[in-house]
């Protein structure tokens, strides 16, 4: 169990005019799955190398415990990377790969093969210890590779895209396979990802990094329902932006007056709402008439786009509460007063 | 569709055909000499067969045995030596960019294409400042100047296509940098060091001009034992020691015919030369 804190760090490369990591600061508690997410190119992955040891920031801290590791060599910080493309040695079979870490630190060779038989079952591999890394699936590969990283327990493990290189069958499994094992062995993992979708099945808490800079570190869900800000909410998928004034609980723009939940800050800003909160049919309060102008059907779920007065409005509902709609028709809709959030 | 099978097997046969006859075929008189007592125009074969030859060449009074230890010695010494300068400016030149790498991989090439005598006569002048004309540590250090080059490009060739992820990985998983390189790095590039190596031993087994400048005839290698007795005539003692001097070239030639298709890594790196 190790308490991860991340300090300041920067990381700007020779020549560069801004750093590609700007003073990043995270707490990431003991045993937490914590997800780096952002566009690629945003300093997730510098993040990810320099507490591995592969890279050396320009300033800022990392400690473990309370005990920084930056002096310590790669080998010595208990830090196990796991890359997105495995990177499997090609020479060693899958058991010697598994084993390599435990080699390493020259453990016996009984109690590696012993250690490496109880890897191969934990991730479901157990009759594959003989093959070749190049034999197996890409799925297969990842378990080894996560096997290999886990057999020597590291204090902190991190994963580079864990499931973006896997199909959309395999991508639950492994999700569940991570997360299980990391629930049971208790081990502080951090991992990068550039797709929302994966932070949020995956990870206890989401730290946003955009442009070199971490602009909301929290569960989840607080990034659909609270975003800090209109970069993080068109990140999640965030449509409706409405400009206007909060004032004593109530919101004042082109949608009218509509009130807000307790929370919400006041003065000048804009309204936001997620596309899947937006309800049809009126209500006790928060209804506004707006004009249906398309939709798209798109399976299990129905994207409408509606104009109320100037305000563009995107709405996302089941196909069978729409399906009586018209296109060009008025309708009344209601935006939940708790689905409601103000923006600076 | 992949190649015709029927043209690849021709085409494989006719090249076996004129290795042959552009390897095999010219030694065949050399070998028969070896074992003439007289060979005069226009008999096809020797009037008489001796082994006299051989055993002279065997003998200690011909030198040919001292000669051959010493000739092996350095050709060993200069492919480690080419392999330790070589592998790590193959990795600086197949891994990373960096300023004036197109003028560093220029000078690497410079010596296949400046004749040698020149580099030679100007490479003396300083050995004699630092005494080391006349020496065997002479000679093995000019020999490096033709066999670096193979040994570099073999080896950037085989760096090219390493990816050094596989190191960064090692060492997450708790190796050490020497382990790094042992157990990730070395199985990578071994071919190359091997392909490389042995062309780096048999250039410098065939060095003339630059044992013999830099050696000032105190260091006699198998090529210059061999250029004095041709010199003098003796067509059959000739053929015994050529017999012996190309016994490596042909040996390494068996053993890695298979390896040396072009579809190697390690021979990648010849495109350039």
């Amino acid at each position: 169990m190790t308490h991860v804190s991340i300090k300041s760090l920067t990381k700007t490369w020779p020549g560069a005019a801004k750093p590609s990591l700007d003073r990043l600061s995270l707490e990431i508690p003991s045993g937490e799955l914590t997800a780096l997410l952002g566009p690629s190119g945003c300093g997730k992955t510098t993040t990810m190398k320099m507490i591995a040891g592969l890279l050396v920031p320009t300033a800022g801290d990392v400690t473990f415990d309370g005990r920084s590791i930056l002096k310590d060599k790669p080998e010595d910080r208990g830090v196990v990377m796991v890359f997105q493309n495995y990177l499997l040695f090609p020479y060693m079979s899958v058991a010697d790969n598994i084993g390599f870490g435990l080699k390493m630190r020259k453990v016996p060779k009984a109690e590696i093969a012993a250690r490496v038989a109880d890897m191969l079952a934990l991730v479901k591999l157990p009759d594959l210890g003989r093959r070749r890394p190049s034999e197996l699936s890409g799925g297969q590969q990842q378990r080894v590779a996560l096997a290999r990283a886990l057999i020597v327990r590291p204090k902190v493990l991190l994963l580079d895209e864990p499931l973006s290189n896997l199909d959309a069958h395999l991508r639950f499994e492994m999700r569940d396979l991570i997360r299980s094992l990391q629930r049971e062995l208790g081990i502080t993992t951090i991992f990068v990802t550039h797709d929302q979708e994966e932070a949020v099945v995956l990870a206890d808490r989401v730290a946003l990094i955009l442009d070199g800079s971490l602009r909301q570190y929290d569960k989840a869900d607080v990034f659909y329902k609270r975003p800090a800000d209109e970069a993080v909410a068109r990140f999640f998928g965030g449509h409706n932006f409405v400009p206007g004034r909060s004032e004593g609980g109530v919101f004042h723009s082109g949608l009218g007056a509509l009130n807000l939940p307790e929370d919400a800050r006041a003065g000048p800003g804009k309204l936001t709402f997620r596309p899947e909160s937006v309800k049809i049919g009126a209500a006790n309060e928060n209804t506004v008439t707006a004009r249906l102008i398309d939709r798209i059907y798109l399976g299990t779920q129905t994207r409408l786009r509606l104009v109320a007065g100037d305000v563009d409005i995107e709405a996302v509902l089941s196909p069978d509460l729409v399906e009586g709609l018209e296109i060009g028709a008025d309708v009344p809709i209601c935006l939940p007063r708790q689905s409601l959030w103000v923006l600076e | 569709m992949g190649p015709d099978p029927f043209a690849m097997r021709a085409f494989r046969i006719l090249t076996g055909v004129l290795l042959i006859v552009w390897l095999v075929l010219p030694l065949v008189p050399l070998a028969i000499w070896s074992f003439a007592r007289g060979w005069r125009f226009p008999d096809l074969l020797p009037q008489e067969w001796s082994l006299k030859a051989w055993s002279y060449a065997l003998s200690d009074t011909s030198g040919v045995v001292d000669s051959l230890g010493l000739t092996i010695g350095i050709s060993l010494g200069v492919t480690v030596l080419s392999i330790l300068v070589g592998v790590p400016a193959g990795r600086a030149l197949g891994l990373y960019q960096f300023r004036g790498k197109q003028a560093v991989e220029l000078m690497i090439l410079a010596p296949t294409i400046v004749p040698g005598i020149a580099v030679a006569l100007g490479i003396h002048s300083v050995f004699i400042a630092l005494g080391l004309t006349n020496t065997i540590p002479g000679v093995m250090l000019v020999h490096l100047v033709p066999t670096l080059p193979y040994m570099v490009l073999v080896m950037a060739g085989i760096f090219a296509n390493f990816d050094p992820s596989y190191e960064a990985q090692a060492r997450s998983l708790g190796a050490g940098p020497v382990q790094t390189f042992w157990y990730i790095t070395l199985p990578a590039i071994l071919p190359g060091i091997i392909v490389g190596g042995m062309f780096a031993f048999l250039v410098s087994w065939s060095q003339y001009i630059l044992t013999l400048l830099i050696g000032g005839g105190r260091v006699v290698t198998l090529p210059l034992l061999l250029f004095n007795f041709a010199a003098s005539g003796r067509n059959d003692i000739t053929g015994a020691i050529g017999m012996i001097y190309i016994l490596p070239g042909l040996l390494i030639l068996l053993v890695t015919a298979r390896h040396l298709s072009g579809q190697n890594g390690a021979v990648g790196g010849f495109g350039r030369l």
